[in-house]
């Protein structure tokens, strides 16, 4: 569904091309969920922003379904760290700009959007504005909003960072069964393993300035997976604890 | 028990005025200097219908010269900031005339203009005309990234970003040149009148100057202070009534 070969991207700073990644290559199957981890500035939401068709890069060549990416494609979204929800709109108006700007039918899309308000426990709140809701709230009305047209891909950047513990793996829950119902293609970068194990089929480690795939951890735990107690927490305790030397050395 | 919000500004204004009255009255502080708060209330009652009509022209020739900038200044900043070419080519012609002293403009209007209340709603113009024009360009390029990136990645026209997104997200801004501007409204009216005093507060202060009547130039003040604190607090509530949400940006 989406492949990368060989991408490379520098962005140019002041003292010269600041070389965000060098050299990745990727594949991506159909439905299938692909966490992205590593330090700081190594990258992870460039590459995010180059499958979004949001940046090109310097060289390389990005594809998805197959066809290369020059800019956005409608059936791609995108959810950011931020829930970069519109502060005049209500949750359900929020949620249905994707049907506005893309000029998809109302009706059948404000039914749709009434079920995925359901779905993430937002029932109630549609009529509210984002500033009256807590910020799990509305990066859960941002998810809706990105699962509005059915996109086939779904690019999620450090969605969950800036939200506390316990919503973090709310949401992550959330995702997981959104993720086994409407199986996306996802792509889901992440500064926490746990995050990762949890959710990802495969994890991409993606090593610091510039940024390379340093290595694909396979997770073949069956799912629904849990934080907590599982009946597989001997895997998981050894992919954390792989992932974790490999982040840190 | 928690005392209701308007107690300690009332008893500010109120003490405020006590000590006014009270060094009129201790130090012997003539009329003529500086009237005592009960000279101004009787220079008002002995021609209410004068002083409120004079009022009239000032408010009048302040809500038009307003309303005609608040919409010039939409207009122009709206389309500055669609074009960085037009941008930049206009705007360090508007910074530079920005920065000529309005005031000193004021008896070259009434070459211009005349001696009605023409010269006096352009003066109001020139005055609010500017800081409209600037928030709503500084609005108009304050969209956050994630809300560009967003709309970018649906793929929608400029037209739809600008329209769904970049508008009225600078709504809260253009509302705080609106304010700066309505408060500025009240004294471009003023100067008007008075370097040209046929009409209008202005005018009556100008008057009560050569017949040295102070407590009637103290009432026409008062008026006009009136007039100010009202006019803003219109915006401002047209504000809140409009953008209930802008407190949650830009707080």
């Amino acid at each position: 569904m989406i492949s990368l070969v060989e991408v490379s991207h520098a962005f140019r700073g002041r003292a010269g091309a600041v070389e965000a990644l060098a050299e990745v290559d990727l594949e991506i199957g159909e439905g299938e969920f692909v966490a992205v981890i590593g330090r700081s500035g190594c990258g992870k939401s460039t590459l995010l922003r180059l499958i979004a068709g949001l940046i090109t890069p310097s060289s390389g060549r990005v594809r998805v379904d197959g066809v290369m990416v020059t800019r956005p494609r409608p059936d791609v979204a995108m959810l950011f760290q931020q829930p970069a929800l519109l502060p005049w709109r209500s949750v359900r108006d929020n949620v249905l700009l994707p049907a506005e700007i893309l000029r998809l039918p109302r009706p059948a899309y404000a039914e749709r959007a009434q079920e995925l308000i359901e779905t993430v426990g937002l029932a109630g709140f549609e009529k509210r504005l984002p500033h009256e809701l807590s910020g799990g709230m509305q990066q859960r009305a941002a998810l809706c909003r990105a699962l509005l047209h059915r996109p086939r891909v779904l690019l999620m950047d450090e969605p969950f960072s800036a939200l506390d513990a316990l919503t973090r793996e709310e949401l992550a829950g959330e995702l997981q069964r959104i993720h086994m119902d409407l199986r996306p293609t996802t792509v889901f970068v992440t500064h926490s393993i746990q995050e990762a194990v949890l959710l990802a089929d495969r994890v991409v480690v993606l090593s610091p300035r510039p940024g390379q795939v340093r290595k694909i951890v396979e997770i073949a735990i069956p799912r629904p997976r849990s934080f907590g107690h599982n009946a597989h927490l001997e895997e998981v305790t050894e992919h954390v604890a792989e992932l974790h030397e490999l982040l840190l050395t | 028990m928690r005392t209701p919000r308007v107690v300690a500004p009332f008893f500010g204004v109120v003490g405020t005025v006590a000590v006014w009255w009270l060094a009129t009255a201790l130090f012997h502080i003539r009329p003529l200097f500086l009237p005592a708060p009960p000279d101004i209330v009787s220079a008002f009652r002995r021609q209410p219908a004068y002083l409120l009509h004079e009022a009239w022209a000032t408010v009048t020739e302040t809500i038009i010269g307003f309303g005609i900038a608040a919409a010039a200044g939409l207009g122009v900043a709206v389309v500055l900031a669609a074009s960085r070419t037009v941008e930049r080519a206009l705007l360090p012609l508007f910074v530079a005339l920005n920065s000529v002293p309005k005031v000193s403009v004021a008896p070259l209007l009434v070459v211009w203009l005349g001696f009605g209340p023409r010269p006096k709603i352009f003066m109001v113009v020139l005055i609010c005309f500017f800081p409209v024009v600037v928030a709503t360009m500084a609005g108009l390029s304050s969209t956050p990234a994630e809300l560009s990136d967003l709309v970018r990645s649906l793929s929608a026209s400029w037209w739809q970003t600008y329209v769904k997104v970049r508008l009225p997200w600078a709504l809260p801004q253009i509302f705080v040149g609106l304010k700066v501007a309505v408060s500025l409204a009240v004294v471009g009216a003023v100067v008007a009148e008075i370097s040209n005093p046929n009409r209008g507060l202005g005018a009556v202060i100008v008057l009560s100057g050569t017949s040295f009547d102070t407590p009637l130039a103290f009432a026409a003040i008062v008026l006009l202070a009136l007039i100010s604190v009202v006019l803003f607090y219109l915006v401002a509530s047209a504000e809140r009534l409009l953008l209930p949400w802008a407190r949650a940006i830009t707080g």
